[in-house]
C-alpha cells in the first residue's frame, strides 16, 4: 500500500553521505552545549590556586582559608601537638594513612610537608559538615577527659586528631583531606597547586 | 487518517527488530504516526520556495528551546547592581557571553534566532496570503497561526527585557504603559502587569518567567494543534487546487507524493540554506546592523535617563507605527488608548482573513489585477511601516518630506486593504482553477 | 509579478537620506596588531582604570594580546591580586558617586554601545577622544565637540597638548603636549582598539569558527542537494 521508492544504488549511496556528514555536524553542535556546563572562567578564577602568608601564624594557631569555596584549615602545631599525634595511633582508624586523602608528599606520621604545618580541608568526610577545633586537652570544652586535642564534627560526633585522622568507630569513614599545596617560600605557602608534589 | 485502524499497526516479520516495533505499535501509535504524518501523509507535489518556512519555523523553534535551555542555566532575572555597581541581571549576560565556555555561541543563537522566528514568520504568512492558504477548509490553521504569531510576539517581548539593557527597559516601560491607556481600569491594570509603579525586578521575574515557561508551553501547544490541523485537511499549494478531489486506484491524491521521504530530502537542503543565512548573521554580523541587537543595549538599564531614540525590535516596528500613527482623540478617550486598539486591531484583523476573502479562487496565479496590484501594496505599506517604526517620528524622507503623515496614509491602507477586501476580492477577475496542479 | 513581490520583500528597508549626521573620524583597525592592542592595554590602565571599570574583562585575558601571565601581573594588574579577577575600577562606585555626581560608567562595552548609525562605535571613541578642548566655563576646565558638556575632563593632555575652539567653531591646537598630533591619534587608535577588543574578546575566534562552520554546510549542501535532485527525478 505504501508507494515504494525505488532506492537504487545511487540514492543509497547519498542516503548514507548525507546522514554521516549531518551526523557529524549534530555531534559537533553537541558540544558547545555540553562544554557551556562544564565549570566557566569566573568558577574557574574562584578555584585558583590560593597564596596565604603564614607569617602571622604563632605555635598553637589555627587560621581558615576559602579554596574552591570549601574551609581551608591551617595549623601551626605546637610540639606538643604533634607529641600527641604518635600516642594516638591505636585510637585512630588509619593511622599510617593508607587511604590515599593525602597527596603521596602528605603520607607521614604528621601527615604534612612541614611536621608543624598542617594543611587540611576542614571538611568532615562523612556528611560534608565543618568540624569544630577542640583544642583544649581534657573536658574543659565538653569532650571526654582523655581528649587530647583536636576536632569535633557537630554533626554526627566524629572526632579528629591534630592530623586530621578519624578516630576508630565514628560516622566519618576517611581522615580528612590534605589538599595539593606547595611552599613558595618559608612563610608562603600556595593551596590548591604542587607542580607534581614539589 | 487520524484513525489508527489494526491495519495501520505494523506486522513483525519475526526480527528483533519487528517484534519490538510490534510490541510497541500494540501500545502506541508509533507506525501510524509515522505513516500518517511522513510516510503516507500526501502533500501536492508542486510545492516552491514560499513552503520552505514552515519547516523552517519549526527548525527555528527547537533552536530557540534548546539554546535557552543552556542559557537559563546561566542567566539571573536579578534587577539589583552588583559589587560593581551593574545590574545583576545585565553581568549575567555578559557573564554568559565571556566566562561561561561557549556561551557567546549560544547567546548569539537565540539573540539571532528570535529575528530569524520573525523571519520565517513573516515569509510563512505571506505565503498564505500569496495562494489563499487561509481559505476553506483551512480557516482553523489559518487561526492557530494568528495565535502562534501572537504568542510569538509576547514570547519577544519578554525575552527582550532579560538582558536588562537600556532597549530592554524603555521599550518594556513604553509598551506597559500602553496598557494604562485602557480607560478606567488602564492605571491599576498596568501596575499589575509591572507588579511596581516602575519596571522593575518584579517585571523582570514575572516576565523571565513568562518568557521561559508560560508562552513556551502555549506555544508548544498551539504548533502542535497547527500542524494537527493541517494534517487533517492537507496542505494548500501555490494552484489553490484541493489535491484530494482526484486520487488514483488506492485512493491516494494524484497530485500528491509522500511528505516523507520527498518533502523531508527537500526541506534538509532548505534547512541548510537557511543555517548558512544563520551563521553568516551569528558569526560575522551578531548585531545585525544594530536591528537584531540593539547598540543602547550594550548599556545597563538605567530608570533614571532615556536614550535619545528608543525603537522597538524591528519585527515590531510595522505595528509600532500602527500604534504612533493615531494621534486623535475620538468618543472622548486619548488618542493613546485608540494607538494601542490600532496595534492589537492590527494583529487581530488577519485572523479574519479567510472569511474577508471573496474571492472564487484561491492562488494569486488565477487572481484577478486588483488583487495584485493592492497586495504588492500591501507589501510596500508594512515594509515602509516597518522602516519608519524604527526612525524617530520627527523623521523626514530626503530631509524634506515629513514622515508622519506618510505612516498614517499607510496605516490607513494597511486596515483598508482588509476592510475592503470582501468588495474588492468579488468583483476582482480571475482565471478558472486547473484541474490538477501545474509543476 | 512574483520576482516583484520577492524584490520587495527581500529588500532592505531602504536607507532615505538621514538628517543631519555627525561627522565621525574613522578609527584605523588594529584588531590585527598585538602590539597596537598591547599598548592600548597600557593606556587604557593607566589612565582609564582609575576611574572606569571594565569588570566584565578577566585580567588573565590580556594573555590574549600576546603577554605572558608575570608581564601582565607586573606592568598592567593595579587593581587586583589574582589574574582571575576582573579589571575593576581602583575607587569603589558609591565612592565615585559621591565624588562625581555619577559613577562613570564601565567601559567593557562602550565600544559597542557608542555604535550608531553615523558610524562605528569605534569612530565615535576615537573622534571623541581627539574633539576635547580648553573651556574655563566648565567645572573641568575642558569640554568636547562631540559630546558637548561632557563630564570627563581630557585625561589625555598631556600627550596632546590644549586644543582650543577658535572663532570658526573648529579646534586648533594651543600647546603642543609631549606627543606630535600623528604620535597622538596613533596613542588613541590603540587605546580604541583595545576597547573594541574588549568589547567582545572572542570576535577574533568566532569570525574564524564562522568560515569552518560555513565550509561544513557547503559540504553538506553538497551531498543534501544531489539526495534530493535523485529522489526528485521520479516526480513528474
Amino acid at each position: 500500500m505504501s508507494n515504494e521508492c525505488k532506492v537504487d544504488g545511487g540514492r543509497r549511496r547519498l542516503v548514507v553521505a548525507t546522514a554521516a556528514i549531518g551526523g557529524v555536524g549534530a555531534l559537533a553542535a553537541v558540544v558547545p552545549f555540553i562544554s557551556s556546563m562544564l565549570p566557566s572562567e569566573r568558577a574557574k578564577a574562584a578555584g585558583a590556586p590560593v597564596e596565604v602568608d603564614l607569617g602571622n601564624l604563632e605555635p598553637g594557631q589555627m587560621m581558615t582559608v576559602e579554596w574552591r569555596g570549601k574551609p581551608v584549615w591551617i595549623i601551626n602545631r605546637s610540639p606538643s601537638m604533634l607529641e600527641s599525634l604518635s600516642k594516638l595511633d591505636e585510637a585512630v582508624a588509619d593511622p599510617k594513612s593508607e587511604k590515599p586523602m593525602q597527596p603521596a608528599y602528605c603520607k607521614n606520621e604528621a601527615r604534612s610537608i612541614k611536621p608543624e604545618i598542617m594543611v587540611v580541608v576542614g571538611i568532615c568526610t562523612h556528611l560534608g559538615c565543618s568540624p569544630s577545633a577542640k583544642f583544649k586537652k581534657g573536658s574543659e570544652e565538653g569532650m571526654e577527659g582523655a581528649w587530647l586535642g583536636g576536632f569535633l564534627c557537630p554533626c554526627h560526633g566524629s572526632t579528629f586528631d591534630f592530623a586530621g585522622r578519624v578516630f576508630k568507630n565514628k560516622p566519618a569513614p576517611d581522615n580528612l583531606e590534605v589538599p595539593p599545596h606547595m611552599y613558595l617560600s618559608d612563610k608562603r605557602i600556595l593551596i590548591g597547586e604542587d607542580k607534581k608534589g614539589a | 487518517m487520524a484513525s489508527h485502524t489494526d491495519y495501520e499497526k505494523y506486522k513483525s516479520d519475526g526480527s528483533l527488530q519487528g517484534n519490538l516495533l510490534e510490541w510497541l505499535d500494540a501500545r502506541f501509535p508509533a507506525t501510524s504516526m509515522w505513516r500518517g504524518h511522513l510516510s503516507e501523509y500526501y502533500a501536492p507535489k508542486n510545492f516552491n520556495f514560499w513552503y520552505f518556512f514552515g519547516s523552517l519555523a519549526m527548525l527555528v523553534l527547537v533552536i530557540q528551546i534548546v539554546t535557552g535551555i543552556f542559557l537559563v542555566m546561566h542567566y539571573k532575572p536579578d534587577a539589583s547592581l552588583n559589587a560593581n555597581g551593574i545590574p545583576v541581571a545585565f553581568a549575567s549576560v555578559e557573564y554568559i557571553m565571556r566566562d561561561v565556555n561557549w556561551g557567546w555561541l549560544i547567546r548569539y543563537m537565540h539573540s539571532t534566532g528570535a529575528s530569524a522566528f520573525f523571519v520565517v514568520v513573516y515569509l510563512h504568512m505571506f505565503r498564505g496570503m500569496l495562494y489563499g492558504s487561509y481559505r476553506q477548509p483551512r480557516e482553523l490553521i489559518w487561526i492557530f497561526g494568528t495565535l502562534i504569531f501572537l504568542c510569538l510576539m509576547a514570547e519577544a517581548f519578554m525575552g527582550y527585557l532579560l538582558p536588562w539593557g537600556q532597549m530592554s527597559f524603555w521599550g518594556a516601560q513604553v509598551i506597559v504603559n500602553l496598557f494604562s491607556a485602557i480607560p478606567l481600569i488602564g492605571e491599576p491594570l498596568s501596575i499589575w502587569i509591572r507588579g511596581d509603579f516602575v519596571v522593575g525586578d518584579a517585571t523582570l521575574n514575572r516576565f523571565f518567567s513568562f518568557h521561559v515557561i508560560a508562552v513556551p508551553l502555549v506555544l508548544l501547544g498551539l504548533v502542535a494543534a497547527h500542524i494537527l490541523a493541517l494534517h487533517e485537511v492537507g496542505s494548500n499549494n501555490p494552484d489553490g487546487v484541493e489535491i484530494k478531489k482526484r486520487k488514483d486506484v488506492h485512493g491516494n491524491p494524484l497530485d500528491g507524493i509522500p511528505f516523507h521521504p520527498y518533502y523531508t530530502v527537500k526541506d534538509i537542503v532548505g534547512v541548510v540554506v537557511f543555517l548558512m543565512v544563520f551563521s553568516i548573521i551569528v558569526f560575522f554580523a551578531p548585531e545585525g546592523g544594530g536591528y537584531f541587537l540593539e547598540y543602547n543595549n550594550f548599556l545597563p538599564a538605567d530608570p533614571l535617563k532615556t536614550p535619545l531614540h528608543i525603537a522597538p525590535v524591528w519585527y515590531f516596528t510595522p505595528y509600532y507605527s500602527l500604534l504612533r500613527a493615531m494621534v486623535w482623540p475620538l468618543f472622548g478617550i486619548d488618542a493613546k488608548f485608540w494607538g494601542v486598539v490600532a496595534m492589537g486591531a492590527g494583529v487581530v484583523i488577519l485572523a479574519f482573513l479567510p472569511w474577508l476573502d471573496r474571492s472564487p479562487v484561491k492562488s494569486i496565479r488565477y487572481r484577478g489585477p486588483i488583487f495584485k496590484t493592492l497586495l504588492t501594496i500591501f507589501v510596500i505599506a508594512f515594509v515602509l511601516l516597518g522602516f519608519l517604526g524604527t526612525q524617530p517620528p520627527s523623521y523626514a524622507f530626503f530631509g524634506v518630506i515629513p514622515s508622519a503623515p506618510v505612516a498614517q496614509v499607510l496605516s490607513a491602507y494597511y486596515f483598508l486593504y482588509f476592510l475592503t477586501m470582501p468588495w474588492w476580492s468579488r468583483i476582482d477577475k480571475y482565471q478558472p482553477e486547473p484541474d490538477r496542479v501545474t509543476m | 509579478m512574483k520576482k516583484l513581490l520577492t524584490a520587495l520583500l527581500f529588500a532592505p528597508a531602504v536607507t532615505l537620506a538621514a538628517g543631519a549626521a555627525v561627522h565621525l573620524d574613522k578609527a584605523p583597525d588594529v584588531q590585527g596588531d598585538k602590539a597596537a592592542l598591547q599598548s592600548g592595554a597600557r593606556t587604557f590602565v593607566n589612565y582609564c582604570l582609575n576611574c572606569h571599570g571594565a569588570s566584565f574583562l578577566r585580567y588573565n585575558r590580556l594573555m590574549e594580546l600576546g603577554l605572558s601571565e608575570q608581564q601582565v601581573k607586573d606592568n598592567l594588574m593595579f587593581t587586583a591580586v589574582k589574574t582571575g579577577e576582573p579589571m575593576r575600577v581602583a575607587a569603589r562606585p558609591e565612592e565615585q558617586k559621591v565624588w562625581f555626581g555619577a559613577a562613570p560608567p564601565d567601559l567593557t562595552l562602550v565600544a559597542r554601545a557608542r555604535a550608531s548609525s553615523d558610524g562605528s562605535g569605534a569612530d565615535w571613541l576615537y573622534t571623541y577622544l581627539r574633539s576635547f578642548y580648553v573651556d574655563e566655563k566648565r567645572p573641568t576646565g575642558w569640554n568636547n565637540t562631540l559630546f558637548p558638556n561632557v563630564g570627563m575632563p581630557h585625561v589625555l593632555w598631556e600627550s596632546q597638548g590644549t586644543q582650543v575652539m577658535n572663532k570658526d567653531h573648529r579646534l586648533e591646537l594651543q600647546a603642543p603636549g609631549k606627543l606630535s598630533p600623528a604620535e597622538y591619534d596613533k596613542q588613541v587608535a590603540d587605546l580604541v582598539g583595545f576597547l573594541v577588543w574588549m568589547a567582545e574578546p572572542d570576535a577574533g575566534f568566532r569570525k574564524q569558527l564562522g568560515f569552518g562552520v560555513l565550509g561544513f554546510l557547503v559540504v553538506l549542501f553538497g551531498v543534501a542537494y544531489p539526495l534530493k535532485k535523485a529522489y526528485w527525478k521520479d516526480v513528474k
